[in-house]
């Protein structure tokens, strides 16, 4: 990032950020409530545009970007978000087996892998289940399954373990943590400085939108 | 690809099955209505067809004609256009039929002393002629030759017969355009509702790194599928209540002047096919305006 800045109207939400993140890296993004750590990461998969300055993901200068691009860009990342973004009305499966079939993967491959992902973070036996009739800790952990699924190069997790009981959130974070071992990024955003300390990582710290 | 989407399609019209039921009712009971008028015209068209075909003019021609050879004036008369057909009529012909038709008053004939009827043309005319403006131009023709004194064709119920079915017409069509372009709209905003209660799932499908095409191709299909089935739903209904009308109407019209029928199969067609196209522009009316109030970043 160089030189960045994001504005809401009069709001300044980002400021003069510059920073790199080097493949294979744990990053923390941290700082209080509306310091800008999700502002941040939706800059990079192109949730929001910046107002200034430029944005480099993999090689891709994402101010030229053509909107036509941005799916395949997006797929270079796995999103898990604190309020998990599940569809309710798709079974378990479906939600995870969704990124693949937005690739254009075949559906044998499709109903392989997923049920491979699945029995990575321990739900192989509520493929069927519906998303509601789960508990928090399990809809974030298909959050990770679907975030994980398409093989990304990049983790963006907003507060992945925001509404989960600390047992729940270990197990999150251990499932993030298992994807770095495998040389995948993670940026994770964060204001839980007890989860820090527990893990290794680059720490950014924004306040008021500065770094 | 198109079998992924043709499955998620069906899966999704299964989830939204209520709106879906609304949706596909008001294409049947569009097309049901739109398809009634049609039908009603076909057949109309059929009896104004048989009714056609009995329209003629007599032309009546001068006592003192008797100097002119007939086939002198049929030839005149063929020569006009719109004319097919002429048959002479000698007046000792058109005596013996009338005595024929009015066999009960037989004693009114044996007190003439000479035979009262004029010779006559019938003269049949081409479907295109059978109309109000060329059968008086024809008439005005016929009248014009020497030796005719007086021309007959019914003037004034077939100008006011051919009126009233115009005017038919005229109401079907704006009636079948209204009832076309409500149907357009209500499955425009049946998708609209599906896709802002579904808005959550297309920023999830966009998240996770879908293309545009990938969101809007099962939409594509389903507005396709709403229609057909709306389509083949009022064509059973229009079907089933023409039956049902047709076999009542049959015990009294057992005349046969002329039979009331179903429309051929390629109007039928015809009809599914454009309840598919509305389904499918109502879905692409309302994508297109989705598209534009939640425009990717």
């Amino acid at each position: 990032m160089f030189g960045v800045y994001k504005h809401y109207g009069r709001k300044k939400a980002l400021r003069d950020i510059n920073l790199d993140i080097y493949e294979g890296e744990f990053v923390f993004v941290s700082g209080p409530s509306g310091a800008g750590k999700s502002t941040l990461l939706k800059l990079l998969y192109l949730g929001e545009v910046v107002s200034q300055g430029q944005i480099l993901v993999d090689g891709v200068n994402l101010s030229r970007i053509f909107s036509k691009r941005i799916p395949f860009l997006r797929r270079k990342f796995g999103i898990v978000f604190q309020d998990y973004k599940l569809i309710s009305s798709k079974t378990v499966f479906d939600n995870v087996a969704l990124v693949l079939e937005a690739m254009g993967h075949k559906r044998r491959f499709i109903q392989k892998k997923v049920n491979s992902v699945l029995r990575s973070v321990g739900l192989e036996d509520r493929y069927n289940s519906y998303p509601l009739s789960l508990s928090g800790g399990e809809q974030q952990k298909i959050a990770v399954a679907r975030a994980i699924i398409g093989d990304p190069k990049i983790i963006l997790a907003d507060e992945p373990t925001g509404s989960l009981d600390a047992k729940s959130a270990n197990i999150i974070f251990e499932l993030l943590k298992r994807f770095h071992r495998r040389g995948g990024t993670v940026i994770v955003a964060t204001h839980d400085m007890e989860l820090i300390r527990r893990n290794k990582g680059r720490i950014f710290y924004l306040d008021k939108g500065f770094i | 690809m198109i079998t992924l989407f043709l499955r998620r399609a069906i899966k999704d019209l299964i989830q939204n099955r209520f709106l879906n039921i609304v949706t596909v009712t008001t294409i049947a009971l569009s097309v049901l209505i739109v398809s009634a008028f049609i039908l009603f015209f076909v057949n109309i068209n059929d009896m104004i067809d048989s009714w056609k075909k009995g329209i003629r003019i007599m032309a009546y021609l001068k006592s003192d004609s008797s100097l002119i050879k007939p086939g002198d004036i049929e030839k005149k008369i063929r020569l006009m256009d719109g004319v097919t057909n002429t048959r002479f009529i000698p007046k000792l012909d058109a005596l013996i039929k009338l005595q024929k038709q009015m066999k009960r008053q037989s004693s009114l004939f044996t007190t003439l002393k000479e035979n009262p009827l004029p010779d006559a043309f019938e003269i049949r005319m081409t479907r295109q002629a059978v109309n109000n403006k060329k059968i008086e131009h024809l008439a005005k023709q016929i009248e014009a030759l020497p030796s005719v004194d007086e021309v007959e064709y019914g003037q004034s119920w077939i100008g006011r017969y051919i009126n009233i079915i115009h005017l038919f017409k005229l109401t079907g069509y704006a009636l079948s355009c209204l009832f076309f372009i409500a149907a357009i709209f209500i499955v425009a905003n049946t998708i609209r509702l599906v896709l802002y209660s579904r808005q959550e799932e297309v920023e999830i499908m966009r998240l996770v790194g879908a293309e545009d095409r990938f969101i809007k191709a099962p939409l594509y299909i389903e507005g396709l599928i709403l229609g057909a089935l709306g389509g083949i739903i009022g064509m059973l209904a229009l079907y089933m209540t023409f039956f049902y009308i047709s076999s009542n109407m049959k015990q009294h019209l057992a005349s046969g002047f002329f039979d009331i029928r179903f429309f051929p199969h390629e109007i039928s067609c015809g009809l599914i096919l454009c309840c598919m196209f509305v389904g499918w522009f109502g879905c692409f009316l309302s994508l297109r305006q989705f598209w534009a109030t939640n425009k990717r970043n």
